[in-house]
């Protein structure tokens, strides 16, 4: 557990040294400015069109920052010989991974708090509770994707384009879906074949377009169960990913 | 480097990637199945936003919103497909379809095959309109679907009057070369079927006498019609 509580503080340290916290200081200030210069331009429901583009922007905004800090931190780790540093001590390869995992959720949920403190301005406080809950889930099944794509990957490039891919196609599957199972005429087999792949496709991936929806700040907030749904779908995700990251990390060899 | 072999993976991780794909897929399996609801249909957004967002792939865009667009209510579970949707909000779309990609034809054919067919007389006449509407954008490209609207005017809404607008539309405004006769004479035979046997004799006198009709075969055909209307013209005359 020590090892644990380290390998986090080290991450926390090193989000501070590389100025994340300031860059998504500064992310916040222009999305805010963009916000209120919007709002000047909105003749009707200027409240409505502040919240809802300011939600987005830092939603996407905060899944950017974590991904790329997660993905160049560890890449910079193991290009320094950091990381075998780390493995030859006597702890198990899962306390690496649950250690930095645990550094990497704190960045996310400072993320989340930081994203959720302009919206209150804007939006109910029930709303915006659970919009920050399900950021904070949200980025939480990023960063493990993350460290899951850059155990395997091990590139910068290839691995933040697996993690841009993962993240866009959850959150677009459903309307892949409606399109795929569209088809106009009686579907040919291509056309099941197809269908089948995309409900394939969507078994193994989150619910993200679930997740983190505007309209809980404009409208009434969701009631519990969203939020236990939501809660259930992200802890069996990190279930599933951190396993498979953890399989990959045991079978390297360094 | 070759990896190390799976006997070095804990039991433990093995046994949570295996709980953890079959959670996933239970709990994807168990969820509702998205669906697109007619209801669901929201405003189209105005054209310069969806150029915004096609980052300057309009054409691209225009596809992909097709797509988007005609999943609405087919999944209803309704056998009779888009009754529900908004109309208005659905004209929009297709216009704003029409914008990004004037050269496209299905936003049109949409239109004209898929809601305007319809049982809702109302909302059949608005697709029917709507299509009349942009036919004049670009007749030589998108006469077919107007007259298809005819088609659709005359026997199923039996209504020949709004056939003929369309069918004199097309015989005015379709005037490239590959536009068939058939189509460029709708309007003849719509004015036949509403008895206006004078007008229609001489529309085909002044086909003839124009010169534009140049194949022996069409001009045959052409002179089988005026006899033919002259005949009939004959016997109503008879008949008073």
């Amino acid at each position: 557990m020590p090892i644990v509580a380290s390998l986090a503080k080290a991450v926390l340290l090193e989000a501070v040294r590389n100025r994340l916290l300031w860059l998504a200081a500064v992310v916040i200030v222009a999305a805010f400015g963009f916000a209120q210069f919007l709002n000047q331009v909105a003749i009707t429901e200027s409240r409505e069109i502040q919240a809802a583009l300011l939600a987005a922007l830092l939603r996407v905004a905060a899944v950017f920052i974590v991904v790329t800090f997660v993905i160049t931190s560890m890449v910079r780790e193991s290009s320094d010989k950091v990381t075998e540093l780390m493995l030859s001590l006597p702890a198990p390869r899962a306390i690496y991974f649950f250690g930095k995992f645990a550094g990497y959720a704190a960045v996310a949920l400072i993320l989340a708090l930081l994203c959720a403190l302009p919206l209150a301005l804007f939006a109910h406080p029930g709303g915006l509770a659970i919009w920050a809950a399900s950021l904070l889930c949200e980025l939480l099944i990023v960063t493990a994707m993350s460290l899951f794509c850059v155990l395997s990957l091990t590139q910068v490039v290839p691995a933040f384009a697996a993690v841009a891919g993962f993240y866009l196609l959850s959150r677009s599957m459903a309307a892949m879906q409606i399109i795929a199972g569209a088809a106009l005429q009686q579907p040919t087999l291509t056309d099941r074949v197809v269908n089948a792949i995309v409900e394939l496709i969507a078994l193994l991936l989150p619910a993200l377009d679930r997740m983190t929806q505007t309209t809980w700040l404009l409208e009434s907030a969701p009631g519990a169960s969203t939020l236990g749904a939501i809660a259930g779908q992200t802890a069996i995700y990190l279930v599933l990913i951190g396993a498979a990251a953890l399989f990959d990390l045991y079978r390297k060899n360094f | 480097m070759a990896e190390r072999p799976i006997a070095r993976v804990p039991r433990l991780v093995l046994a949570l990637l295996a709980l953890g794909l079959a959670a996933q897929i239970g709990l994807k399996a168990s969820s509702p199945q998205p669906r697109a609801k007619a209801e669901d249909l929201p405003p189209a957004p105005s054209i310069a936003a969806l150029r915004l967002a096609g980052f300057g792939e309009p054409v691209a865009l225009a596809k992909a919103l097709m797509l988007y667009l005609q999943a609405f209510d087919y999944q209803s579970g309704s056998k009779v497909p888009y009754r529900d949707l908004d109309y208005g909000r659905l004209e929009v779309w297709l216009a704003r379809i029409l914008e990004l990609d004037p050269r496209g034809q299905y936003p049109l054919l949409a239109a004209s095959r898929l809601y305007a067919e319809v049982p809702v007389e109302e909302k059949q006449r608005r697709m029917l309109e709507f299509v009349y509407r942009q036919f004049f954008v670009d007749p030589s490209r998108r006469w077919p679907w107007l007259a298809h609207a005819a088609a659709i005017a005359k026997h199923r809404l039996g209504d020949l009057p709004l056939a003929r607008r369309y069918a004199a539309a097309i015989q005015r405004h379709a005037t490239a070369d590959d536009v068939p006769l058939w189509a460029r004479q709708m309007e003849i035979f719509i004015l036949e079927d509403m008895n206006e046997l004078q007008t229609a004799r001489i529309m085909i006198g002044g086909y003839i006498q124009s010169g534009k009709v140049k194949d022996p075969a069409e001009l045959r055909f052409l002179d089988e019609s005026l006899k033919r209307l002259e005949a009939r013209m004959v016997g109503e005359r008879g008949r008073k």
